[in-house]
C-alpha cells in the first residue's frame, strides 16, 4: 500500500500597504480550511488578494506559500504573478472574451504537450460540469457558466492556493444557492489554501470554515466562524457580522448587566471576563413570551410595544420599544426577526408584548 | 501618361503604415507602462507632428536629415544621403501619419479591461505573452482603426514630403505631389485624372477593410462589437 505523503499547506500573510483612506495591516494564515474574509465594501479586502496574488504589491511584509517565499520586503523579494503559482477568480470572472471555453482553460497551461492538455480540459469540464460548452464563447454563456469557467481556468494550472474575490456577487439569487454548493464541493476536494473574500455575511458563513473579520485594513477578528457569530469580541465585529442590536452596558455588582439604550436589567449566561461596555444580542434570537407562565418564570422578560415593521418573503423585521423606556429615540429600538407563522399569532394579540432576550443568546463586548 | 506617382504613392504609404503600426504600437504599449512628468513630455513629442503645419515638421526633418543635420551626417558615413530620395518620401509620411496611430493604438491598449491582463499573469503568462494573446486582440478593432487613418494620411501627406524629398519624377513624386504641379502647369485633365485615381485607391481600401472584418467573422473581429 503507497503510504500517503501528508504536508501540511498553508499559506502566510503578513503586511502592510498604505492606501488612500487607511492602512491595510494584516497577518494571518490558512490552512486546509477554507478563510472567508468578511469586510465592509471598501475594508481592503480585493486589495489583499491582489497582494497575494502579485498584482501588487505591499509597502512591507512577507507572503509564504508552503516553502515558497512569494514575497519578502526584507530580503527584497516580489515573484510577479505568473511564478506564484495562485489561482485567482476575479470578481467578474475575467474570462478572455476572444477565446472560446476550452481556449480559455488552456491559456494556462500551453506550455504543457496536447495530450496532457486534452486531458485536463476533458476532466476539468466534467467535474466544473461544463461539458458541451467548449466551443462558446464567454458572452454565450450564463452568469453561473461563465464562473465555472473562470474557477476551472483558475483550477488548471494546478495552483498552490486559491483566491476568490466576491464569488457570489455577479449572480442572481437564484443561481447563488447552486453555485455555494458547487464552490464547496470544490473546496472539499482541493484542500490546499483557499482565501475568499465577501461583503455578504451569509457568503461569508457559508463558504468558509475560518472566518476573518477585516475593518478598515485591520484584522477586527479570526476565528472559526460559529465561535465569532457567537459571541463577536467589539461592537465592529457584531455590527459587521449584521448584529442590529446592541446597547451600551454597566455591569451590577450581583453580575447582572444594566443596557443603558435599551433601559433593562439584564441576566447573562456567561459572565464577562473584562469590564462589559456592550451587549448585544442578534435579531433572531429575540423570542417572546406568549403565555403568562412564561411571562412569570423567564429571566429576562420585559414588556414592550410595536412601533413598526418590514416584511421580507419568510420573515418579517420588528422594531420594539421596552415599556421601560417609551420616550428613547429611532434609533435605540430593538430589532427582532420572526418567521411569518409566528407573526400570525402574535399580531393580534393585545400590547403589551412580552419580549424575551434569553441570557444564552445575549453576548458582552468589551469595545 | 506616366503612372510613377501612383506606384511611389502606394509603396511609400504602405511602408509607412507599417512602419508607424510597428513604432506606434510599441511606443503606445510603453507608454501604457509609465506616468508623471516624463511620460507627458513624451507624449507631447510624439503628438507635435499633429499639431504642427506639415511643412514645419518637413522643415525639421530637413534639419535632422540634411547633409550638416545630426542624422544626416549619421547616413553618410554609409555613403546614403536621405533627401530628395525615396525613402525620404516614407520617412515624411511615416513622421506624419505616426501621432495618429500612437494615440488611437493608445486609447485601444487603455480600452482592455485591465482585469483580464492581470488574470492573464495569474495563468503564468510572460508579459510578451500578455500582449501578444490578451492585448493586442482585444484592442485590435481600435488598431484598425489607426491603421485606416495612418495610410490615409500618408497617402495625402504633401507638405513635409515637398520639403523632405523634393519633386523627383520617377522617384519622389507622390499622387499629391504630382496633382499640385500638374495644376500649377495647368495641365487640369491631369490633375483630375490623378485625383480619380486618389478616390479609387480610398474606395479600394475601404472595400477590403470591410470584407477581411466580414471574413474574419463577427466572433473574433466584432466580438466587441455585438
Amino acid at each position: 500500500m503507497v503510504r500517503e505523503e501528508r504536508r501540511e499547506v498553508r499559506l502566510e500573510v503578513e503586511i502592510e500597504k498604505k492606501l488612500t483612506d487607511f492602512d491595510l495591516d494584516i497577518a494571518f494564515r490558512v490552512g486546509e480550511k477554507p478563510l472567508s474574509v468578511l469586510g465592509a465594501s471598501g475594508a481592503g479586502k480585493t486589495m489583499l488578494l491582489r497582494c497575494v496574488a502579485g498584482i501588487e504589491n505591499p509597502d512591507r511584509g512577507r507572503i509564504v506559500l508552503n516553502d515558497r517565499v512569494l514575497f519578502d520586503s526584507k530580503k527584497k523579494i516580489a515573484l510577479p504573478a505568473r511564478e506564484r503559482r495562485v489561482g485567482m477568480l476575479f470578481q467578474n470572472y475575467a474570462l478572455f472574451p476572444h477565446r472560446t471555453v476550452s481556449e480559455n482553460l488552456c491559456f494556462g497551461i500551453e506550455g504543457e504537450d496536447r495530450a496532457s492538455r486534452d486531458a485536463k480540459v476533458t476532466s476539468l469540464t466534467s467535474r466544473m460540469h461544463l461539458g458541451g460548452l467548449e466551443t462558446r464563447f464567454p458572452r454565450e454563456l450564463s452568469g453561473g457558466e461563465q464562473q465555472r469557467v473562470a474557477l476551472a481556468r483558475a483550477l488548471a494550472i494546478e495552483p498552490e492556493a486559491l483566491l476568490l474575490d466576491e464569488p457570489l456577487a455577479a449572480l442572481d439569487t437564484h443561481l447563488r444557492s447552486q453555485v455555494e454548493t458547487h464552490l464547496q464541493n470544490t473546496f472539499g476536494a482541493y484542500k490546499r489554501p483557499t482565501l475568499l473574500v465577501t461583503h455578504n455575511i451569509e457568503e461569508a458563513y457559508r463558504l468558509g470554515e475560518e472566518l476573518l473579520v477585516l475593518a478598515r485594513g485591520k484584522v477586527a477578528a479570526r476565528g472559526p466562524k460559529e465561535e465569532i457569530f457567537r459571541r463577536p469580541p467589539s461592537v465592529e465585529v457584531a455590527r459587521l457580522t449584521g448584529c442590529k442590536n446592541i446597547s451600551r452596558a454597566q455591569a451590577n455588582s450581583d453580575g447582572s448587566v444594566e443596557a443603558l439604550d435599551w433601559g433593562c436589567q439584564l441576566q447573562v449566561a456567561n459572565a464577562p471576563a473584562k469590564t462589559p461596555k456592550y451587549v448585544g444580542i442578534r435579531a433572531h434570537h429575540i423570542d417572546f413570551a406568549e403565555t403568562s407562565e412564561a411571562k412569570m418564570q423567564s429571566e429576562n422578560v420585559f414588556p414592550c410595544r410595536l412601533s413598526q415593521s418590514s416584511e421580507t418573503p419568510f420573515r418579517i423585521t420588528l422594531f420594539l420599544t421596552l415599556d421601560s423606556r417609551r420616550d428613547i429615540s429611532n434609533q435605540d429600538f430593538l430589532q427582532a426577526e420572526i418567521f411569518k407563522e409566528k407573526w400570525q399569532r402574535l399580531r393580534d394579540k393585545p400590547f403589551p408584548w412580552h419580549v424575551r432576550l434569553a441570557p444564552e443568546s445575549l453576548f458582552l463586548m468589551a469595545e | 501618361m506616366d503612372w510613377s506617382p501612383l506606384w511611389i504613392s502606394l509603396a511609400t504609404s504602405v511602408t509607412a503604415t507599417v512602419l508607424t503600426f510597428v513604432i506606434g504600437l510599441a511606443a503606445a504599449a510603453w507608454r501604457q507602462r509609465r506616468s508623471g512628468i516624463s511620460a507627458a513630455l513624451v507624449d507631447g513629442i510624439f503628438i507635435l507632428p499633429l499639431i504642427l503645419p506639415p511643412t514645419v515638421v518637413g522643415f525639421f526633418l530637413l534639419l535632422l536629415f540634411g547633409r550638416n543635420g545630426p542624422l544626416g551626417k549619421f547616413f553618410l558615413t554609409f555613403g546614403a544621403t536621405v533627401v530628395f530620395s525615396w525613402p525620404a518620401t516614407v520617412i515624411a509620411a511615416t513622421v506624419v501619419a505616426f501621432p495618429l496611430m500612437y494615440l488611437t493604438a493608445r486609447a485601444a491598449l487603455e480600452q482592455v479591461d485591465p482585469h483580464l491582463l492581470q488574470a492573464a499573469r495569474t495563468l503564468g503568462a510572460s508579459e510578451w505573452r500578455v500582449f501578444r494573446e490578451i492585448a493586442l486582440p482585444l484592442a485590435w478593432p481600435g488598431m484598425l482603426a489607426g491603421i485606416i487613418l495612418s495610410f490615409a494620411r500618408a497617402l495625402g501627406e504633401f507638405g513635409a514630403t515637398l520639403m523632405l524629398a523634393g519633386n523627383i519624377p520617377g522617384k519622389t513624386e507622390t499622387i499629391p505631389i504630382a496633382i499640385y504641379f500638374a495644376v500649377e502647369a495647368d495641365e487640369i485633365h491631369r490633375a483630375l485624372a490623378w485625383c480619380g485615381v486618389d478616390v479609387g485607391i480610398s474606395l479600394v481600401l475601404l472595400a477590403a477593410l470591410y470584407l477581411w472584418t466580414r471574413q474574419r467573422g463577427p466572433l473574433r473581429a466584432g466580438w466587441g462589437h455585438r
